[in-house]
């Protein structure tokens, strides 16, 4: 291990001392702990900073890892991610326990977990940033020990999440016992030559990691917990694990299909068209029918798995794009949207359902204006940047010949306007039930800015991602 | 006696699918648990045993970091499972459904 490994490496390691001195502040300091989200802010800032001002790309870490601007762009989505979950904690801790330094530490964990996943450059590192980013959501999900809701999406999680870690664990024994190694050039070389003990223990190795992907990402019918665990965790938790998790998985099995199995995608693309069509429309057609607002949320979460899985199976550097483009997009709004969720809610996981939202635009107009903007923007309305990402993904694939593919997800999407709107009519449309005010906390203003830059801003000016975005994909090729 | 590879990977399979039909077939939260512990044990004796057939030690390496994970687990899943059980006095998992619309 030279300078140069742990340079590449800074963010992460920023992140760590971050964590860890917040561990160490809970210890040494009493309650209240209101500083802490500065801490936790100010990690992230600094991590930023070393993403954007060391732009370092090649091997490191004996090739465990790889640095590209595919990884820097993950990195960009995963600090935004954090600190908007940070900036939306912090209101809701305070109303419903003291803060803690262990939360944010938690969420700090995943984040490096997050960001090693799309670094990883050998099954090691996969599998271990996948655990990294896994063990502190069961723990965040279980954080409100006393209410039930919260035990049952902790103890779902964390069963289903072990019990797909084994199929991803024995995918990865079989590719490695038909190659003899876990390195994702090795791996590539020995298939391209066909070097392997039998190209079926290959696959059928791959197909358990795609099993162990499924279920981080909740495609159908692996997506069965996703409902209940973002219904049960707290809110504002609920926000990262429905964002998070996705754009790390995505970003890595991007990776993979398209550093390491791009040659033998005649095998397993009609399993990934299956997957993808299944997933957006359970997604969808449940989502229809749910009133809390959480639940809504998450199989709309589950739908869109199923838009983002088109980017997988395409495999062209336009599809490629097409996906970071698409990860970005929903990954911030639906973050956001989680989040006024979690401001619009009462104590006791009360004010969830549809009817809650009725005249809230006259409660408070910033809250339900942005709400609406989130909504549009997952539905797919133009100008919003939800179109243009759903245009760019479904462009991809009608280019690489899915054209039944791409009619069955702009079918989808009409069919999602629906629920979407539903809330948006209630806000706007109905008259307030009660007179209980709703009030937005100044702390969370900077994370409805963002949604307006990328919600509203890329769908006008799209182009200002589109470069980058362009250049992430260039460089996984 | 040397044994050849593929009886070993057939214990592994085997092992594997005990786990699984376990998870998917037991009650209590415990014993789901232990048995997705068989699963990952099933993968340390497919890596040990490709590791011996490849002849390198990357196979090895992988069950010490499989084996640190599998502690990790146990022990958030063990406490999870306990505030569970001071809230609602059991570990059935298929007592466990308040969360529905």
């Amino acid at each position: 291990m030279t300078w140069l490994d742990i340079n590449s490496t800074l963010p992460e390691l920023i992140i760590l001392a971050t964590a860890l001195l917040l561990l160490m502040l809970e210890v040494l300091s009493t309650p209240p702990r209101n500083s802490f989200i500065w801490v936790a802010l100010a990690g992230m800032g600094l991590s930023l900073a070393s993403v954007l001002g060391t732009p370092l790309s090649g091997n490191y870490y004996g090739n465990m890892i790889a640095l590209s601007t595919f990884t820097r762009f993950i990195d960009v989505i995963t600090i935004a991610l954090v600190m908007c979950t940070f900036l939306f904690s912090a209101p809701y801790l305070r109303r419903t326990l003291e803060e803690r330094g262990e939360y944010y530490a938690l969420i700090l964990f995943a984040a490096v977990g997050m960001m090693l996943m799309a670094k990883a450059h050998d099954l090691t590192m996969t599998f271990l940033g996948l655990e990294l980013l896994s063990v502190p959501l069961y723990i965040l999900a279980g954080f409100y020990r006393n209410r039930i809701s919260s035990n049952e999406a902790s103890i779902k999680y964390l069963l289903l999440g072990a019990f797909s870690t084994g199929f991803f664990l024995f995918g990865i024994a079989l590719i490695y016992g038909s190659i003899g190694s876990t390195n994702y050039d090795i791996i590539q070389q020995a298939i391209v030559n066909g070097q392997e003990l039998s190209r079926g223990l290959t696959l059928a190795g791959f197909a358990l990691l795609l099993i162990g992907f499924a279920f981080k990402v909740a495609l159908a019918p692996f997506h069965m917990y996703a409902p209940d665990v973002y219904q049960g965790a707290p809110t504002a938790i609920t926000a990262f694990l429905s964002t998070g998790p996705k754009v790390a998985a995505f970003a890595a099995l991007l990776k993979l299909v398209i550093v390491v199995f791009a040659v033998t995608t005649r095998h397993w693309w009609g399993v990934m068209w299956l997957l993808s069509v299944l997933t957006m429309t359970v997604g969808n057609v449940t989502a229809l029918v749910q009133d809390n607002l959480k639940r809504m949320l998450a199989f709309s979460g589950v739908a869109h798995a199923g838009y983002l899985a088109i980017g997988i199976l395409v495999g062209t550097s336009d599809g490629a794009f097409g996906l970071l483009f698409y990860l970005a997009i929903y990954s911030v709004t639906t973050l956001v949207a989680f989040g006024l969720v979690a401001l619009v809610e009462r104590e006791q996981e009360d004010g969830l359902e549809v009817s809650s939202y009725r005249g809230l635009a006259q409660k408070n107009p910033f809250i339900a204006a942005a709400f609406a903007l989130a909504l549009l923007s997952l539905a797919g309305f133009p100008p919003t940047a939800g179109f243009t990402a759903k245009f760019f993904v479904f462009n991809s694939a009608v280019e690489a010949g899915y054209i039944w593919l791409v009619i069955i997800a702009v079918i989808n999407s009409l069919i999602s306007v629906y629920y979407y709107l539903r809330p948006v009519v209630a806000m706007y449309m109905r008259e307030p039930e009660d007179d209980r005010r709703v009030t937005l906390p100044p702390i969370t203003v900077p994370a409805l800015v963002l949604l307006v830059l990328v919600a509203l801003g890329l769908g006008i000016m799209p182009f200002t991602l589109v470069q980058s975005g362009v250049s992430a994909a260039a460089s996984l090729f | 006696m040397v044994v050849p590879l593929h009886h070993i990977i057939a214990i592994a399979s085997l092992l594997f699918s005990i786990g699984v039909l376990g998870v998917l077939f037991r009650r209590n939260a415990i014993i789901v648990f232990m048995s997705i512990e068989i699963m990952l044990n099933a993968v340390n004796l497919a890596f040990v045993a490709f590791s011996n057939y490849h002849g390198n030690v990357h196979g090895q390496v992988f069950v010490f970091f499989t084996m640190t994970l599998a502690a990790a687990e146990v022990a958030v899943g063990l406490a999870i499972i306990i505030s569970l059980f001071r809230n609602l006095q059991t570990s059935d998992i298929t007592e466990i459904h308040n969360l529905k619309n």
